[in-house]
């Protein structure tokens, strides 16, 4: 057997957990309408009426139901491999764990955060964001969901087959996931101000490359503690 | 020879048996102090210390309030530290200890969180203020909270270690990157933090507060040596050192 | 300070007092907690005894 590249290797687990999750579509549809209704849910409670108010909480009722729809959806990772059998031979492959855990997460990213990063400015009109604010809250959600599938990962991957459940997950994870929520909305919240955003999207650059440095290799070691 | 005697020394402490005997000889001795220490410090924080000239005598919170909140994160470190060496050299005595510390912190953060907060409504007006410290004594009562709950739902006492030990690593990695994350908001929002006024501190607040200090961490070394011989009896019980305790003699 | 004052707080009495009387509850129910632990552990290890010396 010819021996693959790093890159060779990403883009394989990739292509299969996309075609994997391609043929239950309705999972991955659900996350994204579950993202749609929870953003939806604040217009209709807080009242057309408050213009002002809506504006000034959008950026951060978006980011909060991607938080909730990315935790949801993490239980998808890892379990069904787990289930079959397949997380096992995974582990036991010679080629990097750490590699095969990072094309896991960008495949789960591709998933469930992306389809939200695209929903976005439909939901920012919702709110009545104006477009710059529509496009910096679009680039802090591109920077910032990949990093909460990141730490998800790390989630996911210590309560493997735990009857806690997506709960356990996510009480775990949430805290974890706060400095993503503060520069993600900050970002959008300064534009409105009219003060530069820059910095925060600086930040989240900075932690998207730190937990992609890291996240990985932690991952990798959690799946080895679960499966033991 | 003189290292030699001094790794047998840490090696044999590391024992669960062992280390079970030397934890109950030492814990009365921690909390007869932490006892004598609280007295001392509540008087000299609630009677002797001046009033604040700009809180007035609503700032005496802080003799509680500032000790916990330190060892509440002192705890956190500390966990973490145990847990890393379970992982690293597979001792359980580790991850025992680990254990044993999770409740006493989280119990220190939830006091931090609740004198913060009384502290706040005199001087704010509002129960809770979403200043950098406070916010991040939450979220760090959330991460204690995790790690209980994850060592509890894995029935596996090995696996269950293991995934709190790596969680309580992660966590501690990740607390100053909260706290900065907060404090950035913060500085947007110009939310006001707890301050005691004046530039002078007065000798006498601070002797009470390290008085206070010295209190609460040997209460904590107390319950965390009285919690882990429970849990030395929890997961040792099928030996016979422990069946033949006279403790566990009806 | 008199013994009023002291109570008193200057008026901030309840806040004062409702910070360390959490304080000292929690103390409280933390050593009951650990005793409580104690008391189970132990229970269990006599249950073993008695089983192991039925047989």
């Amino acid at each position: 057997m010819n021996a693959l590249s790093l890159p060779e290797l990403l883009v394989l687990v990739v292509r299969r957990d996309l075609v994997l999750a391609m043929r239950r579509r309705a999972d991955v549809l659900t996350t994204l309408v579950f993202f749609v209704m929870v953003v939806s849910l604040f217009p209709l409670g807080v009242g057309k009426g408050e213009l002002t108010l809506l504006h000034r909480i959008a950026p951060g009722v978006v980011w909060v139901a991607a938080l909730l729809a990315s935790m949801l959806s993490l239980g998808r990772m890892f379990s069904a491999d787990y289930l079959d059998g397949t997380l096992e031979q995974i582990l036991l492959a010679p080629q990097s764990l750490s590699v095969l855990v990072l094309g896991k997460i960008v495949a789960h990213w591709m998933v469930s955060g992306l389809p939200l990063v695209l929903m976005a400015p439909v939901l920012g009109l919702q709110f009545g964001l104006p477009a710059d604010q529509l496009g910096v809250l679009m680039l802090a959600l591109l920077l910032g969901t990949p990093v909460l599938s990141m730490i998800g990962a790390v989630g996911a991957a210590l309560t493997l087959g735990l009857r806690g459940g997506g709960v356990l997950v996510s009480l775990l994870v949430l805290p974890l996931c706060i400095p993503v929520l503060v520069f993600g909305s900050g970002a959008v919240a300064q534009v409105a101000g009219g003060v530069t955003y820059a910095a925060h999207l600086e930040l989240l650059c900075a932690l998207l490359v730190a937990a992609a440095v890291s996240t990985p290799w932690v991952t990798a070691q959690a799946l080895r503690i679960s499966m033991e | 020879m003189g290292s030699n005697s001094l790794a047998i020394n840490w090696f044999k402490y590391s024992a669960p048996s062992t280390f079970y005997a030397l934890a109950g000889k030492l814990a009365p001795w921690f909390a007869g102090l932490s006892a004598i220490l609280f007295m001392i410090g509540l008087y000299m924080g609630l009677v002797a210390a001046p009033t604040d000239v700009q809180q007035g005598e609503a700032y005496r919170i802080i003799y509680i309030h500032v000790p916990t909140s330190i060892l509440s994160m002192f705890i956190y470190l500390l966990m973490a530290g145990y847990a890393a060496l379970g992982l690293i050299f597979n001792t359980r005595l580790s991850a025992m200890m680990a254990g044993a510390l999770a409740p006493t912190g989280a119990l220190f953060s939830l006091i931090a969180l609740w004198t913060g907060a009384f502290w706040g409504r005199p001087e704010w007006g509002t129960y809770w203020v979403w200043d950098a410290r406070l916010t991040s004594e939450l979220i760090l009562f959330f991460l204690y909270l995790g790690f209980i709950a994850l060592h509890a739902s894995i029935d596996d006492p090995r696996r269950a270690d293991r995934a709190a030990a790596l969680l309580a690593i992660v966590g501690s990695v990740n607390v100053p990157i909260i706290y900065f994350s907060v404090y950035w908001w913060n500085t947007l929002h110009q939310i006001p933090t707890f301050q005691v006024s004046g530039a002078k501190i007065d000798p006498t607040m601070e002797h009470a507060l390290l008085v206070m200090m010295f209190a609460c961490w040997f209460y904590a070394i107390a319950m965390t040596f009285w919690r882990v011989r429970s849990i030395i009896l929890e997961r040792e019980r099928n030996t016979q050192w422990v069946r033949e305790l006279p403790e566990a003699r009806s | 300070m008199t013994l009023h004052e002291f109570f008193y707080m200057g008026g901030k009495g309840f806040y004062v007092w409702g910070a360390y009387g959490m304080a000292l509850l929690v103390f409280v129910v933390e050593v009951a907690l650990v005793r409580n632990r104690r008391t189970q552990a132990l229970k269990q290890v006599r249950l073993l005894r008695d089983a192991e010396g039925e047989e």
